[in-house]
């Protein structure tokens, strides 16, 4: 390998010559400490490198070495649990080896070389096989069963197959005979470069949604599995709490979760908190389904900037063994902040608030690598990735370019408001700017699994919290008491919807998952509540009590009613509300 | 022998360029020998080839190009700690100025620190009581929690911290407890202040100053607060203490990087300020924290003063997008004469949900902070629509409401700088003030707290 020196190092951009062999994109060693590099740009034999650790200590003359080949992510049993930093190396072992302070220059693989799996072979002597067919499994954990898989742009047919038994992860499990004539052993290892997509046969249409058990989302503005979304709110406004519930509760079968520039507490608390809530479809814990990727915004700016394809080359990987698979990323801007200082260091000309002109396609290279395909491979398998990434906008202005660049993309905005946050209305979502454009594709699903009336109640209440913030604006000026009695009644259900259903606490344990049957009863009864007491206003009846009946302060209370219990208690209200709204009719009727 | 240069070829600001360099590397610590013998020191921003940038952390009036000395020293910027720094004043390059003898370290670290690793971290949730209400019951401190205040100038910040750090206690628990306090580029008074205060308590002599006033040398400040989250460091996690850091004012360390930034001509971000702004300010506050199997702690408040009380400059936003919440402080309350002014509702402290409740404060604690807060938001948007339409256009509920947010910034957020009010306190009065609303509007508790907690009517 050819070795170069360093001419040049400002923060972690050095710049190196006599690196003629080097390609462009090569991780390369820098210095005697070996930190790890990746080349950005070559001129000559002159190449600029963004250093992923600490350059202090760095001077001119050291020594910089190519490895040859482009930064990957190892792909293979043992990646489901652990904590990765943002070029995949596991933090945990690195707290083993240096202490509770990252150290620099340390190399460890990405899996362990010790563990053992209990592999069994799928692939049998003499099958042919192609790149994605499955050559063996090994359950990785409770609930995830890994396939190992023939690396893509292999095919030929298997030689030799490893009995069942426990191996380390490097073992032959199987030999394939190419058409070519040549003999590769595989191993249950495969290696990736991150900064390429991982192919697949074919890319249909998201048409199945994700339930996240947030009921703003999944009733209000949903996203498809294989779908995009972007969440963007100011700070404070709750937008990790929303990616954690996403994280938490998605009905997908992975969850990877990037840690992007953000605080290195909130990794703690996933870290700690995870591997202690129990998945309500599988009964395990969720950890078993989560791979975390932290790169704190205290740790080194250019692995920062690697850290999200690191984390969407691994959701890939399990997508194409024919799962579910969501990609958190939290956050997007700082990520795009990331690219922006090694920009500015490469003295390139700076497009829009001095982010490097390429912003807008980087960022839609990344979330189009979401999608539901058909998966390599002679099987029939489907899988699908559903990215969502969080916009930390400036000062909460959307109009900067992190925000518009990822609204142009994404199909799902989730637009988190700091005046909501405030008064405590959590989520913050805004139901007024938010929007999902898979409603429509997803219409079918839902009338096919939930009834028709599913999409009518929730476009019904949508309504209702639109022509709210239209009433809103008279009662403003003129007062709500000069409104009609039916006015004044749809501003009693608006705050009904908006509390009583919109509003979810993620901390209390019975609200923090609303599973969908809960979500659409819950709307029932209040857009119940309205037609009746509706009814109940054309015959006569006056409002006020209406207001004040016993049932209406029940539905306020609804979502607290432990998971086991709420369907006979939604009915017992309901019962209860027709009764008591009957009776003031009643009472109506009489004093005419 | 270390190498000597005369090769000063410019200097422009903060800024120097060294040629014919040798060895250099990249963050070196370097000290330059003007003819008259003094010495300043400064750090290597950039190498390429044989020239070098350097940035002093002194004025540079004074430097020769002819006649200087520069020597290169081989390490970044260090500190020298032991735990002998207690009661210690330092000036804002961590030299001792309060005329004691020089300390004897026990060892020199590097002032920028090791990131730590999130595997390694472990999570705040122990309540800290602060004796103020609109901290405790609302905004709830934990251990290891970095909470800024979000201050104005003319606002009294200097107060507030000075009450947390007076009052802060940890339920049940024995203390071993330090404070660090940096100031950066403030006035002598308001320095004063807080060593004054630190004598009053007696705590001066578990305290570390590091000052950097406002006449001091502006880029000096730059290393002040690392100094500073450099001892806290020691202090924290090889001595075991629960370490208190106070940072004042971040908007002037902000300020020298931008006159740093400025003088490398780099492309700036927002108003001036480097693009890297974020990560910078990053490396500083993400230094608070616990670790795992380790018994000490550092608890960060640092202050800033917004710049015409506005959020959404650069400073107070992106500290806003790393810190553990903030604290805001509201010139209306101040004016009212409503002291602290914390302004509830735009504060938060996102680590409460973890110290509050059964065992750290009361079972009742999350629900009714919850709902005090949507309460005292409701009342502010009824008082508000009072004035334009007056009172008569309010609904008798709205009425109630506009009466709870008067009484609520009355009787719970103000307190003055004396009061300390234990957890308990707090959350008996807002039991107390929420009794001014019906019951069915208290839709965030659940009812068997409403029944074991709601005063009774007489």
């Amino acid at each position: 390998m050819s070795q170069g020196k360093i001419i040049k190092v400002s923060g972690p951009l050095v710049v190196a010559d006599g690196l003629s062999d080097a390609n462009m994109a090569d991780v390369v060693r820098v210095g005697e400490q070996r930190l790890i590099g990746e080349i950005l740009n070559m001129t000559g034999d002159r190449a600029s490198i963004q250093v992923y650790e600490e350059t202090s200590g760095l001077g001119p003359g050291a020594a910089v070495e190519t490895t040859g080949a482009p930064l990957s992510v190892e792909l293979g049993p043992g990646i489901i649990e652990n904590i990765y930093d943002g070029i995949q190396r596991p933090l945990e072992e690195i707290v083993r080896m240096t202490g509770p302070n990252l150290q620099r220059g340390v190399e460890v693989p990405a899996l362990s070389r010790e563990k053992k799996w209990a592999y069994t072979p799928v692939a049998k002597m003499g099958d042919r096989v192609i790149g994605g067919d499955i050559l063996g499994t090994v359950p990785e954990t409770e609930v995830v069963l890994h396939k190992i898989m023939v690396p893509n742009g292999v095919s030929g047919v298997v030689e030799w197959a490893i009995e069942a038994g426990d191996y380390i992860v490097d073992e032959v499990v199987a030999k394939v005979k190419t058409d070519k004539g040549e003999t590769l052993p595989l191993t249950m290892v495969q290696k990736w470069p991150v900064r390429v997509g991982r192919p697949y046969k074919k890319k249909h249409n998201p048409v199945a949604p994700l339930q996240s058990g947030q009921r703003i989302i999944d009733t209000m503005f949903p996203i498809a599995k294989g779908g995009t979304a972007a969440v963007p709110g100011p700070f404070g406004s709750g937008k990790t709490v929303v990616q954690h519930q996403l994280a938490k509760w998605s009905d997908v079968d992975i969850v990877v979760y990037v840690g992007c520039g953000e605080r290195g507490n909130e990794m703690t608390d996933v870290l700690r908190e995870f591997p202690e809530l129990v998945d309500p479809r599988t009964g395990e814990s969720l950890m078993k389904r989560t791979v975390l990727i932290a790169n704190t915004s205290d740790m080194p700016v250019a692995a920062r900037e690697a850290s999200v394809y690191t984390g969407i080359t691994i959701a890939e990987y399990f997508r194409d063994m024919g799962y579910a698979v969501a990609v958190i990323a939290d956050s997007t801007s700082r990520w795009a902040e990331a690219l922006r200082e090694m920009s500015g260091r490469l003295e390139e000309m700076p497009g829009e608030e001095g982010y490097p002109a390429y912003l807008a396609s980087r960022l839609a290279q990344f979330y189009e690598r979401a999608g539901v395909v058909q998966c390599m491979g002679s099987e029939e398998r489907t899988g699908s990735l559903t990215a969502v990434g969080a916009v930390s906008p400036p000062g909460g202005d959307l109009s900067e370019p992190v925000s518009q660049g990822t609204m142009r993309i994404v199909k799902v905005f989730w637009s988190l408001d700091a005046s909501l946050a405030y008064r405590r209305h959590f989520p913050a979502i805004n139901w007024l700017n938010s929007y999902s454009l898979y409603l429509d594709t997803m219409k079918p699903w839902f009338d096919e699994h939930f009834g028709p009336a599913f999409m009518l109640n929730r476009n019904k209440a949508m309504s209702i919290l639109q022509e709210e913030n239209e009433l809103n604006e008279i009662v403003q000026l003129v007062g709500k008491d000069s409104l009609s009695a039916n006015d004044q009644l749809t501003l009693e259900t608006a705050k009904m919807v908006r509390e009583d259903f919109l509003q979810q606490n993620a901390f209390m344990d019975v609200d923090s998952y609303s599973s969908h049957d809960r979500q659409m009863r819950l709307l029932a009864l209040i857009l119940d509540y309205d037609k009746l007491a509706r009814e109940a206003l054309a015959k006569g009846a006056a409002l006020q009590p209406m207001f004040e009946i016993p049932a209406k302060e029940k539905i306020g209370r609804a979502k607290f009613v432990e998971a086991d219990q709420y369907q006979a208690a939604y009915a017992e209200i309901a019962s209860e509300m027709e009764q008591e709204i009957a009776a003031i009719v009643e009472k109506a009727g009489a004093d005419v | 022998m270390m190498k000597e240069y005369r090769t000063i070829y410019e200097v422009s600001g903060p800024l120097m360029v060294v040629e014919e360099v040798e060895g250099v590397t990249y963050d070196e610590l370097a000290e330059i020998e003007l003819p008259d013998g003094s010495v300043r020191r400064c750090k290597v921003l950039e190498v390429n080839g044989d020239k070098a940038v350097v940035q002093l952390f002194e004025s540079s009036a004074g430097i020769n190009l002819k006649d200087s000395k520069i020597r290169f020293l081989g390490h970044p910027l260090q500190l020298a700690v032991s735990g002998d720094m207690l009661g210690r004043v330092f000036n804002g390059m961590g030299q001792p100025i309060d005329g004691g003898p020089e300390i004897l370290p026990e060892k020199y670290l590097d002032i920028n620190g090791l990131p730590m690793n999130p595997a390694a971290r472990d999570y705040p949730n122990e309540f800290i009581q602060t004796g103020v209400s609109t901290i405790d019951g609302l905004n709830t401190l934990v251990r290891g929690q970095k909470l800024p205040i979000f201050s104005g100038s003319g606002l009294p910040h200097a107060q507030l911290a000075a009450q947390i750090a007076r009052q802060a206690k940890v339920l049940g628990g024995e203390s071993n407890f330090a404070v660090v306090f940096a100031a950066i580029g403030i006035t002598f008074e308001e320095a004063e202040y807080f060593v004054n205060e630190f004598k009053r308590t007696g705590a001066i002599d578990r305290t570390v100053l590091f000052t950097n006033l406002a006449n001091d040398p502006a880029v000096e400040r730059i290393s002040t607060p690392r100094m500073a989250l450099t001892a806290a460091e020691y202090l924290a996690f090889e001595k075991d203490m629960h370490v208190l850091v106070i940072l004042t004012d971040i908007t002037n360390y902000a300020e020298a990087l931008r006159e740093v930034s400025a003088a490398r001509k780099e492309v700036p971000g927002r108003r001036g300020y480097p693009g890297y702004l974020y990560t910078d300010l990053a490396t500083m506050y993400e230094r608070a924290g616990r670790k795992l199997n380790h018994p000490g702690s550092i608890t960060m408040i640092p202050i800033l003063t917004m710049p015409e009380d506005d959020k959404t400059h650069p400073i107070p936003d992106l500290t806003g997008y790393i810190t553990e919440g903030q604290i805001i402080l509201s010139r209306d309350l101040y004016r009212k004469g409503i002291l602290p002014p914390v302004d509830v509702l735009p504060s938060l402290s996102r680590l409460k949900d973890k110290g509050i409740g059964v065992g750290k404060t009361r079972e009742d604690h999350a629900s009714t902070m919850n709902q005090l807060f949507a309460a005292y938001a409701s009342g502010k948007e009824a008082k508000e629509l009072m004035t334009i339409l007056g009172e008569a256009a309010l609904s008798p509920t709205d009425l109630l409401y506009a009466k709870f947010a008067d009484e609520f910034e009355k009787r719970y957020v103000s307190q003055g700088q004396e009061e300390n009010r234990d957890i308990e306190e707090t959350l008996d009065l807002g039991w107390e003030l929420l009794k001014i609303l019906p019951r069915s509007e208290l839709k965030r508790i659940k009812q068997d707290m409403i029944d074991k907690y709601l005063p009774q009517e007489e």
